[in-house]
């Protein structure tokens, strides 16, 4: 394994995986990602797409740092901070919503006001409840709510609106847009759904079933404001008949 | 809450029945059985043996629920450690108690070392075994969650760690507690001075019956006081959270 974690220019993330392995249940070890390379500017917002099962949450915990068993390098600023959002919630359930999202704030945010964070995030009845009381959804916002409470200069999502009712993920879509619009943040989010990241990101990352690599890359220049649903119907097309002369 | 009242108003009915039937030394009344406590109450020497026995339960406790979960946590953690450590443990469940306690003396004295290790050492391999399941049971994904938000390593033992382990060390305290109570009576008739168990040992051979029944009855109060004062309440404080679920 030869696997380095260093700081980076500014906010920019660049990722190189030559290789990622995993010892299957047979002992044997197979291939999740190989030679994946991308890159993201200070204050972008990427997205990776990619088939289910083809390693995009083991993309995003390399970037996090919770796996270092690769061959590659990614480089990050290492003393920023960083906000996750897990594909499942990940709350304490012995904390109220409050307690959870206040447990990872540093020293100095620990008395921050987060009654804005709050209510954009349409929690604000629920401070005193515990995860168990909470549909989903809710869960999902509260780890959102968590995620950009430290404030971070890297943000990652795993999947955060799926299986959600799209009046819901809509709606969260649009905060998220506003939490990443106001904020100098470097976004990387996993989805399955294409719609969703042209709406969203910046920068999409297509990626190839495992093992995993990038097959397409697609820069979005039209300002995030100006993307109507015509506009993201046109590049889905666009993209998806892209990615079809791939496969021939 | 009635019926408890009620079943137990019986149970003191037969016995003082019972007893008024008998007519013998050796099944006194429930007014002779009170009218024995309160004098040993008043003379100190309950209070006194209680609080020696006592002592040693705390103390046994204590040494088996810290050293227990420890070993057993890192059972849990550390398949070598737990490959290494597991057939110690088995023999140490299968030894009876009694076993031990005479090991515990012959080797060390008639000491209060040896008797509060003898008790210890019968509770250990139990509290070990419990938390080695909490240990296995503990949540990767929030151990990803803490390492990703970067939490110090206090607020993770504290609120990560701890709170997983709590349903484990409930459940191993609250077993060990009624054995410890148990072995602590057997460890004081063989070899101490003092305690509840000492007591016990010399009302047997004088057949003092009274004595023997206003001692059993006290302990079994204090055990229910340590209940219902300060595990139950501590137990609806840790987790205070479930309750909450729909
Ligand atoms: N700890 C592990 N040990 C062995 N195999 C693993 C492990 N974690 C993931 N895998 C395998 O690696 C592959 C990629 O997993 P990963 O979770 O990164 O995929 P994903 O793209 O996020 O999937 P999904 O769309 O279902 O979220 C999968 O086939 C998975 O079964
Ligand atoms: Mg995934």
């Amino acid at each position: 394994m030869n696997s380095t974690h260093s700081g980076g220019e500014n906010n920019a993330l660049e990722l190189r995986i030559d290789r990622k392995t995993y010892v299957n249940a047979d002992g044997v070890a197979v291939d999740v990602i190989r030679g994946l390379q991308l890159r993201l500017g200070a204050g972008e917002f990427g997205a990776l797409i990619g088939p289910s099962g083809c390693g995009k949450t083991t993309v995003l915990r390399i970037v996090a740092g919770l796996d270092t068993a690769f061959d590659g390098e990614c480089r990050w600023p290492g003393e920023r901070r960083l906000g996750v959002v897990f594909q499942e919630p990940c709350l304490l359930p012995w904390r109220t919503v409050d307690d959870n999202i206040r447990l990872v704030l540093p020293p100095d945010r620990a008395k921050a006001d987060l009654t804005d964070l709050i209510g954009t995030l349409g929690l604000a009845s629920h401070r005193a409840h515990y995860p168990g009381e909470l549909s989903l959804g809710l869960a999902r916002r509260v780890a959102i709510a968590r995620a950009f409470a430290i404030n971070p200069d890297l943000l990652l999502l795993d999947e955060p609106f799926v299986s959600l009712d799209e009046a819901v993920a809509a709606r969260l879509r649009e905060e998220l847009k506003a939490l990443t619009g106001s904020r100098n943040v470097t976004t990387l989010m996993v989805t399955h759904d294409l719609d969703e990241a042209v709406q969203l990101a910046d920068h999409l990352f297509f990626l190839s079933d495992r093992p995993a690599r990038v097959v397409l890359e697609h820069r979005l220049t039209v300002a995030r404001a100006l993307r109507t649903d015509a506009f993201v119907r046109a590049t889905t097309d666009e993209l998806r008949a892209a990615l079809s002369r791939l496969d021939r | 809450m009635l019926a408890r009242v009620l079943s137990l108003s019986a149970l003191i009915a037969i016995w003082f029945v019972a007893a008024a039937v008998a007519h013998s030394r050796l099944l006194p009344g429930p007014l002779a059985v009170a009218g024995g406590l309160l004098a040993d109450i008043r003379s100190g020497e309950l209070p006194f043996e209680l609080g020696c026995t006592l002592a040693r339960v705390v103390a046994a406790f204590a040494i088996a629920l810290v050293l227990g979960s420890i070993i057993g946590f890192l059972m849990g953690r550390s398949n070598r450690f737990n490959r290494y450590a597991d057939p110690w443990l088995i023999i140490l469940i299968n030894l009876p108690a009694l076993v031990t306690i005479i090991f515990a003396y012959m080797w060390i004295g008639l000491n209060e070392t040896a008797a509060i290790l003898a008790v210890a050492l019968n509770k250990l391999p139990n509290m070990a075994v419990v938390m080695r399941e909490g240990a296995r049971a503990l949540d990767p994904r929030l151990d990803d969650m803490a390492s990703a938000f970067r939490l110090p390593v206090m607020t993770r033992i504290r609120h990560v760690l701890v709170p997983q382990l709590a349903p484990y060390l409930a459940a191993g305290a609250r077993s060990g507690l009624s054995i410890i109570w148990k072995i602590v009576l057997v460890v004081e008739l063989i070899g101490r001075p003092n305690g509840v168990g000492f007591v016990m040992g010399t009302a047997f051979s004088l057949f003092d019956m009274t004595k023997l029944l206003s001692y059993a009855i006290s302990f079994i109060v204090i055990m229910l006081v340590i209940e219902h004062l300060v595990v139950q309440p501590l137990e609806q404080h840790a987790f205070r959270w479930r309750k909450q679920r729909a």
